[in-house]
């Protein structure tokens, strides 16, 4: 078994706003090995962006991380000082944002946005870092790069902009790149052309991939392991083709029964009941236990005992009392 | 561009000739005139009598307003700007090294105005809700609050009296330092809350959070990401602020005998020589709709996205 490239353990991102604390991300475990794409999945709101930017160390005030490990290729980030942080930045894990067009500088030729990354990080001169910059916008599938390495970001479609994103976050070559629902802000079939790209692109160079995503079906296609979150927490890890054939946590249930099937006659479209839980309260219990249809009955361990992480194979962990079958039995004498 | 650039000096020509109207209407309505403040006094009333009439004809001041303002007017398209009522020597001679003089002086404040207004903004932006964020800010509500007449002798005070750096009486480039430094330091008041805000806005863009995510320091994040987008409402204010510097030049110059136009302005309209402030407030405007001319310029280089040529 290889050494994970990225392990995060009890996560916790909080913010500290105003009208009190948000435990965004509250308690995350994760890891992503060598080479793997991982989908990190959930519904708006659960912490999925915030997580991402957390390995980044880019929470913005009032958010910060509280408390956990990033264990990333054997370093600690956590207690990387500011410079050394961001030397990894862009270098050694890089991140892609939902909306191209506003995430490239306005007033900065594409070109230069790229190659800006090959003078200031690798000493390049001017010339030789445009020429890399061009190579790569050709790479990303450009149409005349050289012509619009010279444009500006609004001249560009949002589609060719995602794409000059990912040109400048694998510049350097990363070992891990971060998307954070990169095909979101885009038109659909502009979405299958951009995934297909991220994994080539994340393929050739050896690149891990996490990609943030609430939409199951982007995560069928490209992932190899897939990370469900809820109200802060991972609910549910498996490999792709496990976790929707047999999806073991009832949230993960729940998201996978609301997929809409084309052509199928269903009279509507099916919907897990209730809201995310907002994210300040001190919760007793599963978190999901309100909106769960299974859980065990009004009054059990579900509503008075958060469930721990149990482990169902190689690969495999959900956050369920449920998966603990000692635990679901004795429920059951009970109920 | 340059057909856009044709399109504003044109536009801009009516401007000045509604600004000389106006100036002409003011000196038409003041009772007494140049040549009555002249003889003043120093004549008998006969004799004075004699001397007016001759002096008015001269200067077409028996004529009404409205034909002196065509008179005027024309002179002006041939380039002629008169000559001094007092002095008799052409304005050109009179006005040109004195225009030079201010011109120098509001270009050394705008140079300070920008520079101390700009790094504070930032880092009061950059350092938003901190202590150096208030104090700068706390220091530039003075600085807007001041009045520049004030400031400049609490300057004369500190540097020349207490500190003794500089003499009161200063010769040569040395005399520029206090009124530029008077003029610059009120100047960077404004542009500072302007940068400030419009750091503040541009740091919380998601290109600045693509910028920090490519590893760039936090130097390059700021000067070179942040920095050329802000500078867009830093430069609005900076050519709206020429106008002003114009102006408190005016009083600076007296207070520092910096001679300027405005300290000729001030000897002009107490002579009631209309040629010469005539011509003051003609190259005060001209140079006023230029500035602007230049700012609409600056910002299709500063922002790509700003095209002028489909207009």
């Amino acid at each position: 078994m290889t050494e994970p490239l990225l392990s995060i353990e009890g996560l916790k991102t909080h913010f500290f706003g105003y009208d009190g604390l948000v435990r965004a991300v509250d308690g995350v475990d994760l890891e992503v090995n060598p080479g793997e794409v991982l989908g990190l999945v959930g519904e708006s709101g659960c912490g999925k962006t915030v997580t991402a930017l957390s390995v980044m160390r880019l929470v913005d005030a009032p958010g910060r991380i509280v408390g956990g490990t990033i264990r990333f290729d054997r370093r600690d980030l956590l207690s990387l000082s500011a410079s050394e942080m961001a030397q990894v930045r862009g270098a050694e894990i890089a991140m892609i944002f939902q909306q191209p067009k506003v995430s490239l500088n306005p007033v900065m030729r594409v070109g230069r946005q790229i190659a800006e990354q090959f003078i200031r990080r690798r000493g390049m001169d001017e010339a030789a870092a445009w020429k890399e910059a061009i190579g790569l916008l050709a790479a990303v599938g450009i149409p005349a790069p050289e012509a619009k390495a010279r444009a500006y970001p609004h001249e560009l479609s949002g589609g060719q902009a995602q794409r000059v994103m990912i040109a400048i976050a694998l510049s350097l070559k990363p070992k891990l790149l971060i998307a954070d629902e990169p095909t979101t802000a885009l038109d659909v079939t502009v979405q299958a052309q951009v995934l297909a790209l991220l994994r080539e692109r994340c393929k050739a160079l050896g690149t891990s991939l996490i990609l943030v995503t609430h939409d199951l079906g982007v995560v069928a296609q490209v992932a190899d392991r897939v990370a469900v979150m809820y109200a802060g927490q991972v609910v549910e890890q498996a490999p792709v083709e496990r976790l929707f054939e047999a999806p073991e946590h009832p949230y993960t249930r729940g998201l996978l029964g609301s997929i809409p099937v084309l052509g199928a006659l269903k009279p509507r479209l099916v919907e897990i009941p209730g809201n995310v839980p907002t994210l300040d309260g001190v919760s007793v219990g599963c978190r999901f236990a309100a909106r769960c249809g299974e859980r065990l009955r009004v009054g059990s361990r579900c509503e008075t005992e958060a469930p721990p992480v149990i482990a169902r194979g190689p690969g495999l962990q959900v956050r369920c009392w449920l998966a603990d079958p000692a635990a679901a039995d004795k429920e059951r004498a009970l109920a | 561009m340059s057909a856009y650039i044709a399109r504003r000096l044109m536009l801009a020509a009516p401007v000045v000739v509604g600004i000389l109207l106006v100036t002409f209407l003011i000196q038409a309505l003041i009772p007494a005139d140049a040549v009555n403040t002249m003889f003043q006094g120093q004549l008998s009333d006969d004799d004075a009598a004699e001397a007016i009439k001759v002096m008015r004809a001269k200067y077409n001041l028996d004529r009404s307003w409205f034909e002196q303002f065509l008179i005027y007017s024309a002179n002006i398209l041939q380039g002629d700007l008169g000559e001094s009522i007092r002095t008799r020597q052409p304005v050109i001679d009179e006005i040109g090294y004195r225009y030079l003089n201010t011109i120098q002086l509001t270009l050394a404040s705008l140079v300070i105005g920008a520079v101390v207004g700009v790094l504070t903004g930032i880092v009061a932006a950059y350092k938003k809700d901190s202590w150096l964020d208030v104090t700068a800010m706390t220091i530039g509500l003075f600085g807007i609050s001041m009045p520049a007449f004030f400031f400049g002798l609490v300057l004369i005070f500190v540097f020349a009296v207490w500190l003794q750096w500089l003499p009161v009486i200063v010769q040569g480039w040395q005399s520029l330092i206090l009124p530029a430094l008077t003029l610059g330091l009120i100047e960077a008041a404004p542009v500072s809350r302007i940068a400030r805000s419009s750091m503040i806005e541009v740091l919380s863009r998601e290109y600045i959070r693509a910028a920090r995510a490519k590893g760039m320091s936090e130097a390059t994040v700021i000067f070179h990401h942040a920095l050329p987008n802000a500078l867009l409402g830093v430069v609005t204010i900076l050519g709206l602020q020429v106008g002003n510097l114009l102006g408190g030049a005016f009083i600076i110059e007296v207070i520092f005998g910096w001679r300027g136009m405005g300290e000729l302005a001030v000897k002009a309209i107490q002579w009631r020589d209309f040629t010469i402030t005539q011509a003051i407030i003609l190259m005060g405007a001209g140079t006023y709709v230029l500035v602007n001319l230049a700012v609409d310029i600056l910002y299709t280089w500063l922002d790509p996205r700003i095209d002028y040529s489909a207009t």
